[in-house]
């Protein structure tokens, strides 16, 4: 028996006694030294993302030196990430430093959207892949290599199931929802709002339209992340913009960075990362 | 299909440690909240193994319940979803287990 935690990591194929707790945020633990019964069964005990939470951590870490905060945009796609971070670019860049890393299975209209509102931006082609991971990101920060107390903005491949398990090292992730998407998402997809620090409703001047309900909406959101923050807002008339602009000055002071410094705007050459293989 | 990248990351955990040695079985630890599909990393498995330590190896999955406990009313309960809340009507749980997605250990084959 483990003595750490009492699990009974005897070793063998027959072993079938579920290992009822959890090891995530506990008490990582080496079960090599108990396996005795059969030399040909290693004990090996790893959190299969370990190796993405590693650099996610460093990415964290490094973020973190430069008093930069990155923001991971998560949603399916056609939600209007794209159109709400060219807005905050036109509104926003004058005071605050901020640079884009866009991904998507293919094409760079993304970034070139971006580098369009006047932001540098980076192209992640992730080819089959369904989400960002942190070595991507890791890659595109050092291509970006964006200035001290700047603001990162990711834009996930458009998803709502697989980019919630992959931390990137960004300081929150940010669920967005239009409102022509249907309010019970975030019930049908509860991880990826569980993961999520800010919920944005997006497209509000739609409402009339469509049967959205935001307040159920908010309902389903909050059942699987109960105190979630919530922004209803329209990239299109500006509708409580405000509110989001809010949020990121909030976690730029969070941060503990200095006063955003205005500067010229350096639009790089294009450039587009590949992943070499769909991870 | 998250789980296709899964399965290489499981595969190359246990080759880093086989050390080109062929391995007979891999098993998992997977909650029931994890995230992912099982279906779909047994699916993915035996294509991301070809040509490494794992191919042909067997891919074991022991289930882990999830479990939880009340920060309002200490209760402890099994719960099947995310949006679950506790008898007494809160929504303050805390996640005990079900969340685990590990590799627990491998056996090679007998030389």
């Amino acid at each position: 028996m483990c003595a750490t935690c009492g699990c009974t990591a005897s070793g063998g194929a027959t072993l079938v006694t579920a290992h009822d707790h959890h090891h995530a945020n506990g008490h990582p633990h080496d079960h090599d030294t108990l396996d005795v019964t059969d030399p040909q069964t290693i004990a090996l005990e790893r959190a299969v993302l370990a190796k993405n939470a590693a650099l996610a951590g460093a990415n964290r870490r490094w973020l973190d030196e430069r008093g930069i905060v990155a923001l991971n945009l998560l949603s399916s796609p056609g939600s209007g990430k794209t159109t709400l971070l060219e807005r905050t670019i036109r509104e926003l860049q004058a005071d605050v430093p901020l640079m884009v890393i866009e991904g998507d299975q293919a094409t760079e209209n993304d970034a070139a959207r971006i580098r369009a509102a006047g932001a540098r931006a980076l192209q992640v082609n992730t080819g089959t892949g369904c989400h960002l991971d942190a070595d991507m990101v890791r890659r595109a920060l050092d291509a970006l290599e964006p200035v001290d107390d700047s603001l990162v903005l990711i834009e996930n491949v458009g998803n709502l199931v697989c980019p919630a398990l992959f931390d990137l090292g960004e300081w929150s992730k940010i669920a967005l929802l239009s409102v022509t998407e249907g309010d019970d998402k975030p019930a049908k997809y509860p991880y990826l709002f569980a993961a999520s620090d800010l919920l944005i409703i997006t497209k509000i001047d739609l409402l009339p339209y469509v049967d959205f309900d935001i307040a159920a909406c908010v309902a389903h959101a909050r059942a699987v992340r109960p105190g979630l923050d919530v922004i209803a807002l329209s990239a299109r008339t500006g509708e409580n913009l405000a509110d989001w602009y809010r949020f990121i000055r909030e976690a730029r002071a969070a941060s503990g960075l200095t006063p955003a410094r205005a500067g010229p705007a350096y639009i790089p050459p294009a450039a587009t990362l590949r992943s070499p293989q769909a991870t | 299909m998250h789980e296709l990248s899964i399965a290489r990351s499981i595969v190359a955990i246990v080759c880093e440690r086989a050390g080109g040695e062929p391995v007979k079985r891999v098993t998992l630890e997977v909650g029931e909240l994890a995230g992912v599909m099982v279906e779909a990393i047994a699916f993915c498995f035996p294509i991301v193994s070809d040509g490494t330590s794992c191919a042909g190896a067997a891919l074991e999955v022991r289930t882990i319940a999830a479990r939880a406990r009340c920060r309002t009313c200490a209760a402890e309960f099994a719960y099947a979803h995310l949006a679950a809340r506790c008898a007494c009507g809160s929504r303050d749980i805390e996640p005990l287990s079900g969340h685990e997605l590990n590799v627990k250990e491998m056996e090679l084959e007998a030389v």
